[in-house]
């Protein structure tokens, strides 16, 4: 078992990369990096066997990760940066001419830890049931998780893969759906209602698991163990994770307000001031 | 290379070609898998399904999750094998092909059958003549349309061995069969077929063997046609599109596409920057197709014998102005 109280420090590090990533160039996703934080942090830091140098592609015999909601990049690259991808330092060319910290991840720039560009919605769940039969058929016993935020389910090619993955019981799979309830123009419940995802889920044939608490660092990582205890027995698994978006930012906090908006000066400092330094230190 | 020396004895579709390539690739390379959008007959991969259960993913009706599913597999290391038609091999899933294959460079074989008119009754719905344009313009795709079946299976073996994404075009309808079997594709490679002096006719695909009648017909009447098959319209072969029409300093394109983004615009853009010369367009003008027979759809589209041959004696009537 991870520390977890240097987990949630990393937590508290990982926001305050976040707000100052968005806030040096005033531009990218601060709200639902905030709000998926814990998920990264346990993930990389607790539940994944992966390597982080050299970085292979087809990470053969390691577990493997795809970002769907690609706009939540900053809160992966600082995750992944502070896991040892690539120098911290490196967060501060963030949407930057010449970075490999494109605003949406992308493989161009080689990046260590991304293997395949997102952004463009609905798209990541696929990828990562090609990835989970590619490690079927090499004979690969790892696992492959998949982040896709909630509003990203309006996308008619979520539920292609939803269906193809129960179909050929592609059951070395953990979706996480980042359920925030949010997406740019508002509630999911006024932009166009998601219903009743659970029973969705469960109809299209896999084993589902709802998180409530999607901000508490040890029900997240005691969440994904049991979802890889939960794996091998035919059907894919998904867990519904609820979270709030831009949660540890009081103002950015449960509002679609900050999916794709930069802090001021003023807000800034005001972030910061809630995210109190780390024995990490800032990049 | 002469004209004469150019024989078909038989006539079959080059999706079959694809067909019996695919097996042949699958047995050699155990890397090799496949996924189909429930028209795993109509691309003739169940050849390739029965042999190998295990490499072969039925889609069903989704295409956007086939592309990224395949972009998965590359990843793992797999060479994924997509097919299904040519209209939703390209542009109901051209953001999945852009974000997730070209983009991300992953190493997928998109595989597309029925391109063109000669899909025939089905209409203008299926008939896509805009897939060469929209596969070309994408950075680091190649782009490949053979011209019979024996050239369609020796490029389905080939794509194999190059990394990269790669869209490989057919088509249904059977059609003359004039290569040779035991071929070396190299995509890339300009193929001459007959050398002349008068006009070089570049064509891809089925126009290919409509480009070879055309010029028998022409050399009848005393003119003389270099036929260059363009298989690989990404990356061109400059320096062969160059070499014949330093010589003939006349050109005719042919292909089953649009004149909009097409092999011709592909060639248009070397000779207009290199060595602007008389050049005719044999392509769809900015218009849809319709049901119909093969042939007639080419006849009455501009794409038949007869518009190759004007097309070479207007660029030859401009070359002597």
């Amino acid at each position: 078992m991870a520390d977890l109280s240097k987990l949630t420090e990393l937590c508290v590090q990982v926001r305050r990369d976040i707000v100052r990533m968005v806030y040096n160039v005033q531009s990218g996703h601060p709200g639902g990096s905030l709000g998926c934080t814990e998920f990264f942090v346990a993930l990389y830091g607790a539940v994944m066997k992966h390597s982080r140098r050299p970085f292979r592609m087809e990470g053969k015999n390691q577990d493997l990760f795809f970002l769907s909601n690609g706009h939540v990049s900053p809160v992966w690259y600082s995750v992944l940066a502070r896991s040892g991808y690539f120098p911290v330092k490196e967060l501060d060319t963030f949407r930057k001419l010449n970075t490999r910290l494109q605003g949406h991840p992308a493989t161009h720039e080689g990046l260590p830890g991304v293997r395949v560009a997102s952004g463009s919605l609905g798209q990541g769940m696929s990828v990562a049931i090609g990835a989970a039969l590619s490690k079927r058929l090499n004979g690969d016993p790892r696992w492959v998780f998949c982040l896709t935020g909630d509003g990203e389910l309006q996308e008619g090619q979520c539920w292609e893969a939803i269906l193809f993955a129960a179909h050929h019981k592609v059951d070395n799979l953990i979706v996480t759906v980042d359920w925030n309830g949010q997406q740019i123009d508002g509630a999911n419940d006024d932009v166009i209602s998601l219903g009743n995802l659970p029973a969705k889920w469960k109809a299209f044939g896999w084993d589902v698991l709802v998180l409530e608490e999607g901000n508490n660092l040890d029900a997240v990582i005691r969440m994904l163990r049991r979802a890889k205890r939960r794996t091998g027995k035919g059907k894919p698994v998904v867990i519904l994770m609820k979270t709030e978006m831009g949660y540890g930012v009081d103002f950015m906090q449960g509002t679609h307000e900050w999916h794709g908006k930069a802090p001021n000066e003023e807000l800034f400092n005001k972030a910061m001031a809630q995210l109190p330094e780390t024995s990490l230190g800032d990049y | 290379m002469k004209l004469a020396d150019i024989v078909s004895t038989e006539k079959k579709a080059t999706r079959q070609g694809f067909g019996a390539g695919f097996l042949e690739i699958g047995e050699q390379n155990p890397e090799v898998v496949g996924l189909t959008a429930d028209l795993m007959g109509s691309l003739q991969m169940q050849h390739f399904q029965k042999a190998f259960p295990d490499r072969f993913f039925q889609c069903g009706i989704s295409e956007a999750n086939m592309m990224g599913v395949a972009a998965g597999l590359a990843i793992g290391g797999k060479i994924p094998y997509t097919g299904t038609f040519a209209n939703f091999s390209t542009g109901r899933v051209y953001d999945q092909i852009r974000q997730c294959i070209a983009y991300s460079d992953k190493n997928v074989k998109i595989c597309a059958s029925h391109a063109g008119l000669t899909l025939g009754e089905d209409g203008a719905t299926h008939q896509i003549l805009e897939d060469i344009g929209m596969m070309r313009m994408l950075p680091g795709m190649t782009v490949i349309n053979p011209c019979d079946y024996n050239q369609t299976k020796a490029a389905t073996i080939a794509i194999a061995e190059h990394y990269g994404p790669v869209y490989l075009r057919f088509g249904r309808p059977s059609w003359p069969v004039f290569t040779a079997p035991d071929q070396k594709f190299e995509i890339g490679k300009a193929q001459l077929l007959a050398s002349g002096t008068d006009v070089t006719i570049f064509a891809c695909g089925h126009l290919v063997w409509t480009s070879i009648e055309a010029a028998r017909d022409l050399e009848a009447e005393g003119i003389s046609c270099e036929v260059i098959n363009l298989h690989t319209i990404k990356p061109l072969d400059e320096e062969a599109i160059l070499d014949s029409v330093s010589k003939t300093r006349a050109v005719v394109v042919a292909e089953e596409h649009q004149r909009n983004g097409g092999l011709g615009d592909a060639v248009a853009h070397v000779l207009v920057h290199s060595l602007p010369v008389p050049m005719e367009y044999v392509g769809v003008k900015d218009t849809f197709g319709e049901s119909g027979k093969p042939t007639e759809l080419l006849d009455k589209y501009g794409l038949g014998k007869k518009d190759i041959i004007w097309a070479a004696k207007d660029a030859l009537d401009r070359k002597k102005k």
